[in-house]
């Protein structure tokens, strides 16, 4: 088998660019039409003119958080028409878990075409990773994760333990 | 006359400090302007943010409370001793710069240079260069080999670029005939052919060019800042805290005030305004506002410049100013000198 040889054509620099003047000319342009066209959407939107942000800065704790329509966010639990949880009590969600983070404990359920729901399904959301295992694991869709909060912080770790009543929005979470 | 000399000399350095202040406010507030951000805007006072002017003066109170560290191996004497002498370097230059011309008033002439010296353009680079010093000191007396090395590279750079500095401005030097600042200014104002002021940035380009180069690079201002290198390499400043290394920062803001302001007295006409000729205390107010305008402009665009190149390696640095600068500088100069000699018709000297 004969070896290929291909030349690769090293990169070289016109003159234009070994003078670097011009170089940098076009560089300040980028930087001048930024900063102009910045400053006058900045300033017509202080006299109450329409134009665009002239900064793509969201001002965080003031301003809502912007999540993307696909993000991860605070877990949720459906319910069935009756008000019922959709949850089985399988267990698959408690084992694909990585961070071991839901724990469920199951009963009996009235509905014999159930055969068995949760008592308690908890989720410590202190240990969660957000990898949405348990979403995709789920084969009753019973568990999502788009209660788009992400402000979950809290002065102790029990108090980061989400249940079932909270997680299907019957309580609220002090 | 001594009072006013003293008044002279209190507004230069009052013009030095304040700006130094404001440009932290600039540099924040540009770089996050041009980069699509919002920039720093939370400090308040009584609720009035006012676009985070207030900045500044958190920044220095931050910097008072500060602790202020000596390291256990560094020189003791000299660790103190060496921001002072960066800082106060860098604002006796700004006592030498003809923020005015000589104004009537009350039958007496009132020259607003604060130090009208014969040779003012020397006794500035003389000053620029001593602020060398400081950073050598600052490297050595930490005890510290990264703060050496930092020290080290800065003189190497400074010095290198000194000698460009000094090279770029010998063809406007040798156009107004003098080394007195305020001559130059007078010079300037007179007019080409009737309609273009005769500033330096129109009769010497290139040298206003490779001066402005040379100048950001004396100052250790990105793209040239390698004696600090805050995000990669570690500069001579590492072992130095609060106010003491708030200095070293104010140094880099007031030198680049100073070349700043010889850019606009050798380059952009000084305090002259084009095709006007001010007279009296309010012409006087008039020529401060000119000068001023003018260095805001220069600072502006040399920050602009800042937010717009990354850093060059040190062999590129030095390359550009002895390969690059220097020889174009000198040659310059040559031409200048031919150009004049052609123009007065053969003769070198009035």
């Amino acid at each position: 088998m004969a070896v290929i040889v291909r030349p690769v054509s090293r990169p070289s620099r016109t003159f234009r660019e070994q003078i670097y003047l011009w170089e940098v000319w076009r560089g300040l342009l980028v930087t001048f039409r930024h900063l102009f066209v910045n400053l006058s959407r900045h300033a017509r939107r202080s006299v109450g003119l329409a134009a665009p942000e002239g900064a793509v800065t969201v001002q965080y704790p003031e301003d809502p958080a912007v999540l993307g329509k696909r993000a991860r966010t605070r877990h949720r639990l459906l319910k069935r028409g009756d008000g019922s949880p959709r949850c089985t009590s399988c267990l698959l969600c408690e084992t694909i878990c990585p961070a071991k983070c839901i724990h469920i404990t199951a009963e009996d359920s009235p509905d014999v075409l159930v055969e068995k729901r949760a008592k308690t399904f908890d989720i410590d959301l202190g240990l969660c990773v957000f990898c949405g295992y348990c979403v995709e694991a789920c084969p009753v869709d019973a568990i999502h994760m788009d209660a788009n909060e992400v402000e979950l912080s809290s002065y102790s770790r029990k108090d980061m333990i989400w249940t079932l009543p909270e997680l299907m929005g019957d309580k609220k979470k002090q | 006359m001594t009072l006013w000399i003293l008044a002279k000399v209190a507004f230069a350095l009052g013009l030095g400090l304040g700006l130094a202040g404001f440009l932290g406010w600039v540099e924040r507030k540009q770089s996050a302007v041009l980069q699509d951000r919002v920039g720093a805007n939370r400090a308040s006072i009584f609720g009035i943010r006012l676009l985070g002017l207030f900045h500044p003066i958190a920044d220095a109170l931050k910097m008072l409370t500060k602790e202020d560290f000596v390291p256990r191996n560094a020189r003791r004497v000299l660790h103190t001793a060496a921001p002072a002498i960066s800082l106060g370097f860098a604002l006796l230059c700004l006592a030498a710069f003809p923020y005015g011309g000589a104004v009537e008033f009350a039958g007496k002439a009132w020259s607003l240079q604060p130090v009208e010296s014969p040779a003012g353009l020397v006794l500035v680079l003389a000053l620029l260069s001593l602020g060398v010093h400081g950073i050598v000191m600052a490297g050595y007396a930490s005890g510290s080999n990264y703060g050496l090395l930092g020290g080290l590279r800065g003189a190497a750079q400074m010095i290198s670029y000194e000698v460009c500095l000094a090279s770029s401005v010998a063809g406007v030097a040798f156009i107004y005939g003098s080394l007195d600042l305020q001559e130059a200014c007078l010079w300037q104002g007179r007019l080409l052919g009737g309609w273009l002021p005769a500033w330096g940035i129109f009769l010497q380009p290139v040298g206003f060019l490779l001066f402005l180069t040379a100048g950001a690079a004396v100052t250790k201002r990105t793209p040239f800042d390698l004696p600090e290198g805050e995000a990669e390499i570690v500069g001579y400043h590492v072992e130095y805290s609060g106010m003491k290394f708030g200095m070293f920062l104010m140094t880099d803001f007031v030198e680049s005030i100073v070349i700043s302001a010889l850019a606009v007295t050798l380059f952009l006409g000084g305090w002259q305004i084009p095709f006007v000729a001010p007279a009296g205390p309010w012409g006087g107010a008039a020529m401060v506002a000119s000068f001023t305008a003018k260095l805001m402009l220069v600072l502006f665009f040399l920050m602009q410049v800042r937010w717009t190149l990354p850093r060059l390696r040190f062999d590129q640095l030095l390359d550009l100013s002895w390969k690059n600068i220097l020889p174009l500088s000198l040659l310059n100069f040559i031409a200048t000198v031919w150009g004049v000699y052609f123009l007065k018709g053969g003769r070198l000297w009035r």
